[in-house]
């Protein structure tokens, strides 16, 4: 079963986003990871990198795999996790913790209310293994 | 285990073998060169120091001769092999690589002409070119060839590029911008839209009906926007599928406006029995490492020969080997070609052992090549149909795939029973392609396996099968038998270590 | 037909066993129209004596293998230790499938890992791959990749990079928005000229230059890579004789980004031009980038080591149109080959085999140079290979040269620049005695 925190709002893509005023922190949930297998490497973006509202800013890679990851809400790249270049599994064991990607300046704060819930994602997930 | 048998000491040297470097010692010599027979001068005269090597080649190996044959004999037989027995590759056509192309292949007058001798001098190699060509038209139904491509990614790069090029002179300047998607089946192999994207072309995927056939419906919807340069099929598809629409499909694409691309890789199930050109495609590559033998040498080399029809004759690539009377020349005179695609004429070598494969097998020894190719692969479906689901009804031809549904329900997935068979001394199948099927095993035994060796096959399969549901942990973690376990890929891929350095701890244990 | 295993009767009866009657009914997937009914065209089956009494006729009709040899530009007759072909003879080497599946397969991935290893020691670069088809396509990947690390889209090329691999580029990058930009070479010294410098700009993604060049020359990589470097471009270095790397100054010690080689010097037969081997070779930041397939060391449970194929994520079966090339097979056993051929030659071998080059090369110019009508083109510092300038059209007496005295001196430049007649390419090796040398000389000095 996978962990879908409450406190999160989530995507159809599989990112999910922390909100703390304008800052979204952005990651892929466990259910990613879980499909993506043992993660190798995890392509960021660099801070100051502008994106629009999904739009592909980096990739994760497991051995036999690779998927892009789309930015929930648009915005501007305040910061990423550094600490991925060396321990990318970290996004396999702590995806909500450790294993954050970027935190994004938000350009409309009020995106976030077009993201799933907790319990609507858990419901799209479920859907989508039938 | 028997308590008289001998228990095999597993540090023996013979079992061990590090890297060369790691036996490399100081002062070992493997070569001699005759003495120099010519005056002298000292080096820097010739060529200024800064220009030169000051490393005195630092840690490459020093080795005696003897040192570099059990190196190698010894890491051989780490290795599977056509010659130990069957690969049921599925997509692969793994068949018996014949000493006899070998030996061709090394004869003085081929082995030792360099690409550069004079067209005069160098008849006899353009005259095997020019006569692989006509077997490779006469097989396609495609009557123009070339035989430059590497292989067959390199193939269809060429072929690509060929469609492209056809399409910027038919439809004018305009199509450049007009013209710019390729269509390519979900079950696709992953060079296919690889190449496509070298020609410059956004690819769109055709999707797959529940019978494992394109859906033309699909592809006709596709095809209206009037933007599709071409279609990219493999005929067998990937499946294993004949598709019987092909004439249909390739109609769809044409009067769209485009051109048919054919994956030549499954062409083991028609060489005698059916030709892509009389389907209705315009132009196909072939794989001469698989329908025709030459051997995959632990990754090529391959050739991947472009042939197409009359009108995209112009744009194949330079130069062509043509006829003149009596004499062969190398011809570039075609102001359309796409270009070159390699230095040279293409792996000559490998062209040799194909045409030896065309005149050992004769014409009807291709064809019975082909039915028992298809017979092997049907015989395997019909031995494993009630332990392992099969995803589609349809009669495959030379390969079969089914998916680990079944077994999956009990935790063990395509990749475990992959490893657990070569416990049972079998290469694994083709694992996880195509990617429309769950936990896809693509089998294709070509006709190089014999009935008892099939048979050996499909009891392998079957015990797997029960393993998987009464002793499962027996199959998650094969392989037990071979020299090493399964290896940690996801931490080799974290920290790639891609080549030996000094000083690194060498863990031969 | 002995390659098939199943005699008819066997077949027969496994077709009844799935239920059919004849090997026709296999093919009932197949409309009927699209049935070839009739024999293909090709030739009857001919047996092993037949066939090998074709090939020995056929060869026989090729004249250059019987008469000393003096043809390089691009492909080099050096002497092939006898143990090479042993080696990639074993079936559990040249039968063997790609190693997808490494525990049965460390046999392919540790020579392959050897491979990667030699060809960093001797480019001085950081991360090869398992190989590419040849040189000249090793050349066009470069320069597609240099675009994707730089995303710029200007290259730029002097004319003394190799006729054929400048055309392969053009081909592979037609379609890829590259501009590729071809700029004359310094016809004194036959080396790079100023203009390369002068077109260098904000927009280039890279500068290839060959080394020694297609005229022989070797090349001053140093100041190139600083110059490229300055405005943020890579210096792509390309090595068609990769014996050479035994003697000269690694391109990766000069500041290359991306080393591209032709292999076949390393222990591979001429054959009419293929298969050959091509080397990649890249700094360690570009590991990500490279294309083609990549070995790496590994571990199992019980912590034995192992080699495996890694970083597969770049590659066409994954990341499909997205891929770092689309290539797959590649030229596994010719990679064998090379390998084989430099530890058999070993640290000191290499190094004797291109000082033997040099110093027969050096002899061959010297004495060559002394003969009345004929002079040396360029002026720069060669390896084995130089330009000869006569006073006449070349390809008339270098044909005289081979009909009459079995010696294939040289290669017309006519072939590659119509508006060069009367100069030739000559390249010696280690295995041009002294006696194939005297005689070219004399034989030119009579012409």
């Amino acid at each position: 079963m996978a962990n879908v925190p409450e406190d999160l709002h989530y995507s159809k893509d599989h990112e999910w986003v922390r909100v703390n005023g304008n800052i979204a922190t952005i990651g892929i949930t466990d259910y990613a990871q879980n499909s993506l297998g043992d993660v190798v490497y995890v392509e960021l973006p660099k801070p100051g990198d502008e994106f629009a509202n999904n739009e592909s800013f980096g990739s994760v890679e497991s051995v036999k795999a690779v998927s892009e990851v789309f930015t929930p809400v648009a915005g501007k790249v305040e910061s990423i996790n550094e600490q991925l270049n060396d321990s990318p599994e970290n996004v396999n064991s702590d995806p909500y913790g450790e294993g954050w990607m970027i935190r994004l300046r938000m350009k409309n704060p009020g995106e976030v209310d077009s993201l799933l819930t907790a319990a609507e994602y858990e419901d799209f997930t479920k859907a989508e293994t039938e | 285990m028997d308590s008289t048998s001998i228990t095999k000491v597993t540090a023996h040297p013979s079992q061990n073998e590090q890297l060369i470097f790691e036996r490399s010692q100081t002062g070992r010599l493997g070569y001699r060169l005759p003495p120099i027979d010519v005056e002298v001068t000292p080096l820097d005269d010739l060529i200024p120091a800064t220009l030169r090597r000051d490393d005195d080649l630092e840690g490459m190996p020093e080795v005696s001769e003897v040192d570099v044959i059990r190196h190698f004999v010894r890491m051989s037989t780490w290795n599977y092999s056509i010659d130990l027995g069957m690969y049921p590759l599925g997509s692969c056509t793994m068949k018996y690589n014949s000493r006899l192309n070998e030996k061709v292949a090394r004869i003085s007058g081929f082995a030792n002409l360099h690409p550069l001798a004079e067209v005069k001098d160098s008849q006899g190699a353009l005259q095997v070119i020019f006569e692989l060509q006509e077997c490779l038209a006469e097989i396609t139904g495609l009557t123009a060839v070339a035989l430059q491509p590497a292989a067959g990614a390199h193939g269809e790069m060429t072929g690509i590029m060929m469609i492209r090029a056809f399409l910027d002179q038919r439809d004018g300047n305009g199509s450049s911008s007009k013209r710019r998607t390729m269509l390519i089946p979900d079950s696709a192999h992953g060079t296919n839209p690889a190449s496509a994207h070298l020609s410059g072309f956004a690819v769109k995927t055709i999707r797959t009906t529940a019978d494992g056939l394109t859906d033309l419906e699909h592809l006709r919807e596709l095809c209206a926007h009037g933007d599709v340069a071409g279609l990219m099929l493999t005929n067998p598809n990937t499946l294993g599928l004949f598709e019987s629409n092909i004439k249909e499909i390739c109609q769809i694409v044409h009067e769209a406006g485009g051109l048919v691309y054919m994956d030549g890789a499954n062409m083991n199930a028609l060489v005698g029995v059916a030709r892509p050109g009389d389907m209705g495609v315009d132009v196909i590559h072939l794989n001469l490492h698989k329908t025709f033998s030459t051997p995959h040498g632990g990754g090529g080399p391959g050739a991947g020969p472009v042939c197409c029809r009359r009108e995209l004759e112009p744009f194949l690539p330079v130069p062509r080997v043509v006829k003149d009377g009596a004499d062969y020349k190398l011809e570039s005179d075609f102001p359309h070609s796409i270009g070159r695609v390699k230095a040279f004429y293409g792996n000559y070598g490998m062209m040799l052992r194909a045409h030896a494969y065309v005149l050992t097998h004769g014409f009807d020894g291709l064809r019975e090549a082909t039915e028992a190719a298809v017979l092997n692969a049907r015989y395997i479906a019909h031995g494993l149909n009630s332990d392992y689901e099969k995803p589609f009804r349809g009669a495959p031809m030379h390969e079969v795939v089914f998916t680990d549904k079944r077994q999956s329900r009990k935790g063990v997935h395509t990749l475990d029973i992959a490893k657990r068979l070569i416990d049972y001394g079998f290469h694994p199948m083709t694992i996880y392609f195509p990617l429309i099927v769950q936990g896809a095993m693509l089998i294709e035994p070509t006709e190089s396996v014999g009935r008892q060796e099939l048979d050996q096959f499909i009891s392998a399969m079957r015990a797997i099968a029960r393993e998987a549901l009464e002793d499962p942990e027996l199959v998650l973690n094969a392989p037990h038998s071979t020299r090493i376990g399964r290896l940690d890929e996801a931490a080799a891929a974290r920290k790639p270590v891609l080549r030996w350095r000094p000083h690194a701890k060498a863990d031969a244990a | 037909m002995r390659y098939i295993p199943n005699s008819p009767e066997e077949r027969a009866e496994m077709l009844s066993s799935i239920g059919l009657n004849t090997s026709e009914d296999l093919f009932s997937s197949i409309p009927t129209d699209l049935l070839l009914n009739r024999p293909l065209k090709t030739p009857p089956a001919l047996s092993e004596i037949e066939l090998l009494f074709r090939f020995e006729q056929l060869s026989r009709r090729n004249a250059g293998p019987d008469r000393s040899s003096f043809l390089g530009g691009g492909a080099y007759s050096h002497y092939i230790p006898t143990i090479v072909d042993h080696v990639i003879s074993r079936s559990e080497f040249f039968t063997a499938y790609t190693p997808y599946q490494p525990e049965i397969s460390q046999g392919t991935l540790q020579a392959i890992f050897e491979f990667q290893t030699l060809v960093c020691q001797l480019t001085g670069m950081e991360v090869a791959n398992a190989s590419m088809y040849d040189g000249s396509t090793a050349l066009a990947e470069a320069v597609l990749m240099a675009e994707r690390v730089t995303k710029r889209s200007k290259v730029i090329a002097p004319l003394s990079v190799h006729p054929q691999y400048l055309e392969v580029v053009k081909t592979y990058v037609q379609h890829a928005g590259i501009e590729l930009e071809l700029v004359d070479f310094d016809e004194q010294s036959g080396q790079v000229g100023k203009t390369i410098f002068s077109k260098l700009d904000d927009q280039t993604a890279a500068i290839v230059v060959q080394s020694p060049n297609f005229f022989g020359c070797i090349e001053e990589l140093t100041a190139v890579a600083e110059a490229a470097h300055a405005r943020g471009a890579l210096l792509i270095v390309v090595v068609t004789e990769a014996i050479s790397l035994g003697l000269l100054k690694s391109p990766g010690t000069c500041g290359a980004d991306i080393v591209v080689a032709e292999g076949q010097s390393f222990g591979v037969p001429l054959s009419f031009g293929g298969p050959y081997v091509g080397l990649f070779a890249v700094r360690e930041k570009y590991a990500r980038q490279i294309p083609g397939r990549l070995v790496g060391e590994a571990f199992d449970k019980q912590g034995r080591r192992g080699f495996v194929l890694t970083l597969a994520t770049r590659e066409q079966h994954i990341r499909r149109e997205k891929a770092t090339s689309n290539i797959c097979t590649n030229e596994g056993l010719i990679a064998l080959a090379a390998t084989v051929y430099l530890e058999t030659l070993g640290r000191r071998g290499i190094q004797e085999v291109a000082q033997h080059c040099a110093q027969k090369a050096a002899y061959t110019a010297r004495r060559i140079s002394q003969v009345d009508g004929y002079s040396l083109r360029f002026s720069g510092p060669r390896f084995n290979e130089f330009v000869v300038r006569g006073s006449k059209p070349a390809a008339e007496h270098l044909r005289k040269l081979a009909l009459e005295r079995g010696i294939d001196g040289g290669i017309p430049l006519s072939r590659f620049y119509p508006d060069s007649p009367k100069d030739f390419l000559v390249c010696v090796t280690e295995t041009n005695t002294r006696e194939q040398i005297d005689a070219l000389v004399d034989g030119l000095s009579n012409y």
